[in-house]
């Protein structure tokens, strides 16, 4: 019945497509990103109470934890591309892995540096060897993996394969190493926020986390699509979509 | 059917004993690992200072991470002269399954560079004064770890088959892999240490040696595949 669905996902895969695609929603991702961004994070610096036990320190989650999250969704989805570009060798889903990299790295990345900035009033410490920690570092040098082994080939699309195969492995290696260090050292409290069940956090801290969650899967959007689509125009060079596109940028 | 099976353990058979001429005729490369590891557990007391107390208490992770690291160093090895000289290519083209080739390739690297590590290994354990109890945990952890490296390992030397230099890259990709294995490898050394059980951390490394002596040859032949683009 509902034929059209798998007919647009497989005329979007075709780069042109999704060329234009991405550049009419480019635009409104960035614009949301921003808008969601500066009102959670109004909410979380200006209106949201102080914490009784950490005080103002405290309030650093609301980067904290939606950077956390977009690390691992992050992880999730250049899997799940590398996936579909392995099996199906579609080349939209290729790019789409590898400019998830740089991105997921970043979230990693800020992950780590604000844990580390929220560690030391909490618990007296840059960092400590603790499960949690641990995982998010390990995760930093899987996607470093992923970027390095990408650059290292000649061949982009060679590489952008290998570096696929090299996030599959990894994926099936993440939930094993979180197993592997709990079992080792764990200080790192507990989930706060459940999907499931009620949140053990009050309503007015707990909305500006979750619209700044969203303001950080706007922002990846906008910041994967304008990526992808630079990809898209490099490896596409000499296709005739992409000298139509470079002569009315010349024209104007 | 039957037949087939034993062409394939026959082709076996030669992989095996054609990678372990090769590694026999150069026997030298074979003792660089070992000294290599010897030279890192020498520098470690040069280091931290001669008490005895402190070295034994550490004696365990650095003979792991030791070996580990001379693992690191020679795996880039694996299948470079294959690639240089083609050979490499004729496998994939062989009517062989190429898994079991590879898995048998992997073996006899790992019998050339990670066993001569193992029967060094009391020597350096002795050298930073680990207890002569705690020794045979430590043996036959490596026995399990090193085997879980090599391939975990090969999978990511065969990924890294098209570049030229992979030396760093490879520590990169593999430090996440491999820290499963040096926890529970550590963990079973520390806890015999203490006098507590230790077969538990070693069920474990069992277990994953098992998943990989399945799955990593596959995995092997697909990233080769994909990175000889065949």
């Amino acid at each position: 019945m509902a034929n059209w669905i798998p007919l647009w996902l497989h005329k979007l895969s075709s780069p042109p497509t999704f060329y234009r695609f991405a550049g009419t929603l480019q635009p409104w991702a960035t614009a949301l990103a921003l808008l969601t961004g500066a009102i959670a994070l109004y909410g979380g610096l200006v209106l949201a109470p102080a914490d009784y036990q950490q005080g103002d320190a405290y309030r650093i989650i609301f980067i904290h934890v939606p950077s956390a999250w977009m690390s691992m969704f992050i992880y999730g989805v250049m899997g799940l591309a590398s996936f579909i570009a392995l099996v199906w060798r579609i080349k939209l889903a290729e790019v789409v892995a590898m400019e998830s990299a740089p991105i997921g790295a970043a979230f990693t990345f800020i992950t780590l540096v604000t844990g580390s900035l929220w560690g030391r009033p909490m618990w007296g410490t840059w960092w400590t060897w603790d499960a949690r920690l641990t995982s998010e570092l390990v995760l930093l040098f899987l996607f470093l993996g992923v970027i390095g082994l990408y650059h290292a080939f000649e061949d982009r699309r060679q590489g952008a394969r290998a570096a696929a195969f090299l996030a599959l492995i990894g994926i099936i290696n993440v939930p094993i190493v979180h197993f592997s260090v709990n079992w080792w050292n764990t200080l790192h409290q507990g989930s706060t926020v459940k999907v499931f069940g009620p949140s053990k956090m009050s309503g007015d801290m707990l909305w500006p986390l979750l619209l700044m969650m969203l303001a950080t899967k706007l922002y990846y959007i906008a910041s994967l699509f304008r990526r992808v689509r630079t990809d898209l125009l490099a490896m596409e060079n000499g296709k005739d979509w992409v000298r139509k596109i470079a002569e009315s940028e010349a024209d104007r | 059917m039957s037949e087939h099976a034993a062409s394939l353990s026959r082709a076996c058979a030669a992989m095996l004993r054609r990678d372990l001429l090769l590694a026999w005729r150069r026997r030298g490369d074979i003792a660089m690992p070992v000294l290599y590891a010897l030279i890192v557990t020498t520098l470690f007391p040069f280091a931290l200072g001669p008490e005895d107390t402190l070295l034994l208490r550490i004696a365990g992770g650095v003979v792991l991470v030791t070996v580990l690291l001379a693992m690191l160093l020679a795996l880039d090895a694996m299948f470079a002269s294959d690639i240089e000289d083609g050979s490499l290519e004729q496998l994939v083209l062989s009517p062989q399954p190429l898994a079991p080739m590879l898995g048998m390739k992997i073996l006899a690297h790992w019998i050339t560079t990670a066993l001569p590590l193992i029967v060094i290994s009391p020597l350096m354990a002795a050298m930073l004064h680990l207890p002569a109890a705690v020794i045979p945990v430590l043996m036959l952890a490596l026995l399990l770890a090193t085997p879980l490296l090599s391939l975990l390992g090969a999978v990511l030397v065969a990924l890294t088959a098209g570049t030229r230099r992979s030396g760093m890259l490879l520590a990169l990709m593999l430090l996440p892999l491999c820290v499963p294995a040096v926890i529970f490898a550590a963990g079973a050394v520390a806890a015999a240490q203490q006098g507590l059980p230790w077969l538990a951390p070693i069920s474990w490394l069992a277990a994953g040696l098992v998943l990989a002596v399945v799955l990593a040859p596959l995995a092997c032949a697909a990233a080769l595949r994909i990175a000889l683009d065949a």
